[in-house]
């Protein structure tokens, strides 16, 4: 088995080397003979996929097999391993992912490959830097992280088992999403370099590189939240998000991936910034290896981090190769850069994307600069420092709030210039919507003056009303233009209307996703917990909730040993929910593991953890907390999916009506 | 003033000085945004009567988790049961908030503290993200300041006409540059 999976991973290498070097003589050649070798180029880079994904199913199957003679099987998987988390074992170690993320790239590259009559040299010259890509991660596997390397001595009955954290249902699904997120930034990185390099004519390129950013930025948007939600549901700290590097990681080309969605609007209306979009591009996929590099080079301390490994060095160094060549090809072409157009005032649109991208370019250089001030402190005063949550939160929420005020005022501004009635049309209702809001909170008891994440709390309500308000104000006043020309109901017209512009309204959507999950961040200032150790009959209360402990157990199955407590929830006097926070131990890994119960809903969730059993008593302590508005984050993240959905959808054909050409009379009395 | 804004005023039919008037009549605007940036990034939280909570909060648990200490939940933690009743203790004594980080400190290492210190070196971790935003905002502004300040191009003495796919390019054009 594992001699099918090693030779496999060699072919694939093979493929890719031909795929780079073959399509590269094409490209540089234009000779005869040039169209032929490239098509066997093509062809080599869709066999590197059919290879690759015969070294996954190989892993996957000796997962299954139990074949411990794999080493890599023998540390993430055993016997009584349930059947989604053998599959899931291709991506739970070091090895198996960076097969993953080599399949994902060739599925990537598969498709890219697949589609090249859209344009045959732009498609040629992208997937020769796949290629590339791909053979950097084919090396590493081959040579450094081989995920099919033998055990040595006598094979080992039973194996080590999956890390009991990542036994969790989401964990199937967390990790193929955010790394579709992460290696999907591989195609707008070589869209946007092959531009650059045979510097392309127009703005093709820029059409073909938003659409794959947005797949693969809606890709990691689910991968992120997968990740918080997975965390809030199995860490059992009462948090979804804990500033640790590699949430960190992901965070960073979320964040300049978003800025390139916006300021790419620029350079298709405009024809401005393409420098600076090329940058940012370049520099979110660079972000992806760099969080790639900082999962599994062990540079930094985190929850989730793989094991330390020297395979750091290899990304160190294949980010260099990276720069070196974007900063020769821009220095070479920078010329074909040139800006189209001038800022005609700063009361624009495109002055709005400016503060957009620094914001959260700002917002990315600080997660970038917390996540390595350690490394940086350890270098400089030989002592590492922790740079925690406090830190990100107190640097990051005011960035967030002025994001979030640029979300309600930048999309209605004109292109070009705004005129001051078009703002006070724009802006009067919502502006006054929201500080109604504001004034309403205070009355209902939020003191904003007595503590900073009040304060907070109130910005961003009130500013998540102001950006709902405009959403809602540009969905109703263009749905009744078209409600008055075709006498259809505003809610259909408000269809139609987003039919017309998909990606305008798709991005309000999106918008709109983004003010119900800080709606859902907002919550965190009032959360409440509380611990107490629990016999039979004994109550807590917390918030509206008295906790009554109606029993404790334990069990056992073959994977792991369990022990429970059965807690009756009373809300009013009156039983409302029966929740059972859960401890396992799990036998192969020898780890414990917290299995949290919450009662969701929309107002906040009542989140047990189930903490450990007192030696003395032998009952169970139980940690309650009581965290607002939760369930609004996830909402959030389903209305940005719909949004990025309706964004990529085509627009509905608009018939253009053809006014009938001026007939010119002869002139009177003209002979 | 609003008449002013809308170009129907004295200004009008003079562009710059229009501009320029408009300019300044945001300026108070930007001011006032700016004083409000300068107090979200100054605040902080304060609140002594939770003091165990919030101090808690400003610690990890020194047990290797990497979690917050008030926030380690890990199942048979050696250290935060000793740290929590360790910091109740000093909270109870009436120890000043930085006696007792200090005290933390001394016995668990700076990486007890769950953010740097504003002292020495560590000042720079909290310095530079304000700087980047401030230079990134004086940035952007010369860049809008440049982009507006570029010439115009001067208009030909007659218009040219234009006809067939000259005439369709400028249709696509004026219709993607005013579609909002």
């Amino acid at each position: 088995m594992s001699q099918i999976g090693s030779f496999a991973l060699l072919l694939a290498l093979a493929l890719s080397g031909y795929c780079f070097l073959a399509g590269l003589m094409a490209l540089v050649r234009d000779g005869p003979g040039s169209a032929r070798l490239a098509e066997t180029a093509r062809r080599a880079g869709i066999a590197t996929f059919a290879v690759v994904f015969l070294a996954a199913v190989v892993l996957v199957v000796a997962a299954f097999q139990n074949d411990f003679s794999i080493a890599y099987i023998f540390h993430h998987s055993n016997r009584d391993l349930p059947a989604p988390y053998k599959f899931a074992t291709l991506w739970s170690g070091q090895e198996g992912s960076l097969l993953f993320w080599s399949l994902l790239l060739a599925a990537y590259g598969l498709v890219l490959r697949l589609r090249y009559k859209t344009d045959t040299r732009l498609f040629a010259y992208a997937s020769v830097i796949i290629a590339a890509v791909q053979i950097f991660f084919l090396l590493l596997l081959n040579f450094a992280a081989h995920p099919f390397a033998v055990m040595q001595g006598s094979l080992p009955a039973d194996g080590n088992g999956l890390n009991p954290l990542l036994q969790y249902p989401e964990m199937v699904i967390h990790p193929p999403m955010l790394y579709l997120g992460y290696v999907g930034f591989t195609v707008p990185f070589a869209f946007a370099l092959a531009a650059l390099i045979m510097r392309y004519p127009g703005e093709k390129w820029i059409h073909i590189t938003r659409r794959w950013t947005m797949v693969t930025w809606g890709f990691l948007t689910c991968g992120v939240f997968l990740g918080a939600h997975w965390a809030y549901s199995v860490l059992g700290w009462g948090g979804y998000w804990g500033w640790d590097p590699v949430e960190n990681a992901s965070l960073m080309p979320w964040l300049t991936g978003t800025a390139f969605l916006h300021s790419v609007m620029m350079q298709e209306k405009r024809g401005m910034l393409k420098t600076w979009n090329m940058w940012l591009i370049f520099s979110t996929f660079m972000l992806s290896i760099f969080g790639t590099f900082l999962t599994r080079s062990g540079v930094v301390s985190s929850v989730h981090a793989f094991a330390q490994s020297s395979i750091g060095d290899w990304f160190v160094g294949f980010l260099a190769l990276i720069f070196a060549t974007c900063v020769y090809f821009y220095v070479k072409n920078r010329s074909h850069l040139r800006s189209e157009h001038k800022l005609e005032s700063l009361v624009s649109r495109e002055s709005s994307f400016l503060f957009n991208n620094l914001l959260l370019l700002v917002a990315c250089f600080t997660v970038l600069w917390g996540t390595l001030f350690p490394v940086l402190s350890e270098w400089v005063q030989g002592t590492k420092v922790t740079v925690g949550p406090p830190f990100f939160n107190r640097v990051n929420i005011p960035v967030a709030l002025l994001l979030l005020l640029l979300t309600a005022v930048g999309p209605l501004l004109a292109w070009r210039k705004t005129s001051v009635e078009s703002l006070k049309r724009n802006f009067l209702w919502p502006t006054i919507g929201a500080l109604g809001t504001g004034v309403l909170l205070v009355v209902l008891g939020i003191r904003p003056w007595n503590d900073a994440s009040y304060f907070y709390s109130l910005m961003t309500i009130m500013l998540s009303v102001l950006v709902a308000l405009t959403v809602i104000s540009e969905f109703v006043r263009g749905g009744r233009v078209i409600a008055r020309h075709t006498g259809q109901n505003l809610f259909a017209s408000m269809v139609q209307l987003a039919h017309r512009n998909t990606r305008r309204y798709g991005g309000y959507i999106v918008h709109f996703g983004v003010i119900v999950i800080m709606i859902g961040f907002a919550g965190s200032a009032f959360n409440q917990d509380k611990e107490k150790e629990m016999g039979f009959g004994d109550k807590m209360t917390i918030g509206p909730y008295t906790l009554v402990c109606q029993s404790y157990t334990q069990d056992d199955n073959p994977n792991y040993g369990s022990e429970w407590a059965v807690m009756n929830v009373f809300k009013g006097g009156k039983q409302i929910a029966t929740l059972n926070p859960e401890r396992r131990f799990y036998k192969a890994s020898q780890q414990t593991s917290t299995i949290v119960a919450n009662r969701s809903t929309p107002l906040e969730d009542l989140y047990l953890v189930y903490e450990g059993q007192n030696q003395d008593t032998g009952r169970p302590i139980i940690k309650a907390h009581l965290n607002p508005l939760v369930m609004w984050i996830w909402v959030g993240v389903w209305i940005i999916i719909a949004g990025t959905v309706v964004a990529m959808i085509p627009n509905a054909v608009t018939v253009r009506v053809v006014a009938p050409a001026r007939i010119h009379a002869a002139p009177v009395g003209a002979d | 003033m609003l008449r002013h804004f809308a170009g129907v005023g004295p200004d009008r039919g003079n562009p710059e000085r229009s501009e320029r008037a408009m300019q300044s009549r945001f300026r108070p605007a930007f001011k006032i945004a700016l004083l409000l940036t300068v107090t979200l990034l100054l605040m902080g939280a304060g609140d002594e009567s939770a003091r165990f909570n919030e101090l808690g909060h400003r610690m990890m648990c020194a047990c290797g988790c990497n979690q917050i200490l008030l926030e380690c939940n890990h199942v048979g933690c050696s250290y935060s049961d000793r740290m929590r009743a360790e910091l109740m203790t000093a909270v109870d004594r009436g120890d000043s908030d930085d006696l007792t980080l200090q005290g933390f400190v001394q016995k668990y290492g700076p990486t007890v503290l769950a953010a740097p210190t504003k002292a020495g070196f560590n000042r720079v971790a909290w310095i530079m993200p304000y700087a980047a935003l401030i230079l990134g905002i004086g940035l952007v502004s010369f860049i809008v300041r440049a982009w507006r300040n570029r010439p115009l191009l001067r208009p030909a003495d007659a218009p040219v006409p234009v006809h067939g796919a000259e005439l369709e390019h400028f249709r696509e054009q004026a219709q993607k540059e005013t579609e909002v």
